[in-house]
């Protein structure tokens, strides 16, 4: 039935869905437990990849965007890196400017 | 009775007369609008203009994040302290509620596309109880900021910073007693604490609202009849939620816990 409207469109089903779900759940443990390690300069970095490889199988599969057209792909891909280019340049100047006097 | 151009209707009798018109050979279903050439490109057209907008929201939500990352590079110790104030359980269960939401929201979007109607409505009604327990959650711990004087304005009690070992939570994890000038600063972490996880409740709070029209809906057979986009893109929005919920939690409650 769904085949003669939608054309190329994939249908992600439950089990891919119940994959992501419980990598999601890992990661929520790992991270809370990772928290709790004093690891000094790398514990806001670890919590941060773990974050970001949670949201990344968030937005491939939970969003679809592995299943996406190209458009969508560059879309994504195009506000991440510019988003990344304003905090990461506004971040380097905050961070270096008047280094050590606050 | 919706005539040819019941694309503007929507409503379920255009939807179910799209399935019949188009078993019987019509053209298009009749929620194709007539500016696409195919269900296919108008389904591409609103996945894109949904990321669009979504892209706004990362970058407003993003201006928040690097205020946050600003402040606490300056005033580390105040936003350590601070930082300690909240509660990791109830941050921890939070996420865990808002992952399952995403995951029932997700099911809720293959129900549509598999034309599963009570699964759907099954999905949806799940989604929507769990955003209303993060919320309340979410109330929960803004009471006890407000009982301990967390909040910033006018009653911001500094004490829980100059003084942690009469402090619950200061003192489980170890504070040191802040100088006036640096207590001063959690101030601004609770302000920004409160900025952020209010526009994320906000959003929280728009989306249960959609989902209860979308219930409505769904139990009508609205989305079960083909036409799927307004669940899709709800799914975007609603998981788009949970990615700054992970967030979220990292950076206010995790990264200064050790």
């Amino acid at each position: 039935m769904s085949g003669q409207i939608e054309h190329a469109h994939t249908i992600v089903g439950p089990r891919v869905y119940t994959t992501i779900l419980f990598a999601l759940l890992l990661g929520t443990a790992l991270t809370v437990w990772a928290s709790f390690i004093d690891l000094g300069f790398w514990n806001p970095i670890i919590a941060l990849v773990i974050a970001t490889t949670k949201a990344v199988l968030v937005v491939l599969f939970f969003m679809h965007v592995k299943y996406s057209t190209k458009l969508t792909k560059l879309t994504v891909c195009a506000g991440i890196f510019t988003f990344l280019i304003l905090i990461s340049l506004t971040l380097a100047d905050y961070f270096s400017r008047a280094w050590g006097s606050w | 009775m919706p005539d040819s151009h019941a694309i503007a209707h929507e409503d379920v009798e255009a939807a179910n007369a799209a399935c019949t018109a188009n078993s019987a050979g019509a053209e298009h279903p009749s929620y194709l609008r007539h500016h696409f050439n195919s269900t296919e490109q108008q389904a591409d057209a609103s996945n894109f203009a949904m990321w669009l907008f979504l892209l706004t929201e990362v970058m407003f939500f993003g201006g928040l994040f690097t205020a946050y990352l600003i402040y606490r590079n300056w005033y580390y110790p105040a936003f350590v302290s601070g930082s300690h104030q909240l509660n990791v359980v109830w941050g921890a269960t939070n996420t865990l509620v808002l992952i399952f939401s995403s995951f029932t929201m997700a099911m809720a979007v293959w129900c549509a596309e598999t034309r599963r109607r009570r699964g759907l409505v099954l999905c949806l009604a799940l989604t929507f109880i769990l955003g209303l327990g993060f919320l309340g959650i979410k109330a929960i711990e803004y009471s006890e900021k407000i009982e301990k004087h967390h909040v910033p304005g006018l009653h911001y009690s500094l004490s829980s910073f100059l003084d942690p070992a009469h402090d619950e939570a200061a003192s489980v994890a170890g504070d040191n007693p802040l100088l006036l000038d640096m207590a001063r600063k959690t101030e601004i972490y609770f302000s920004l604490y409160f900025l952020m996880t209010g526009m994320h409740a906000l959003h929280m709070i728009i989306g249960i609202g959609i989902l209860g029209f979308m219930i409505f809906r769904a139990r009508a057979g609205a989305y079960t009849a083909g036409h799927v986009t307004f669940v899709e893109n709800f799914g975007l929005y609603w998981h788009f939620i949970d990615i700054i919920w992970i967030y979220l939690f990292a950076l206010l409650y995790l990264i200064s816990r050790h």
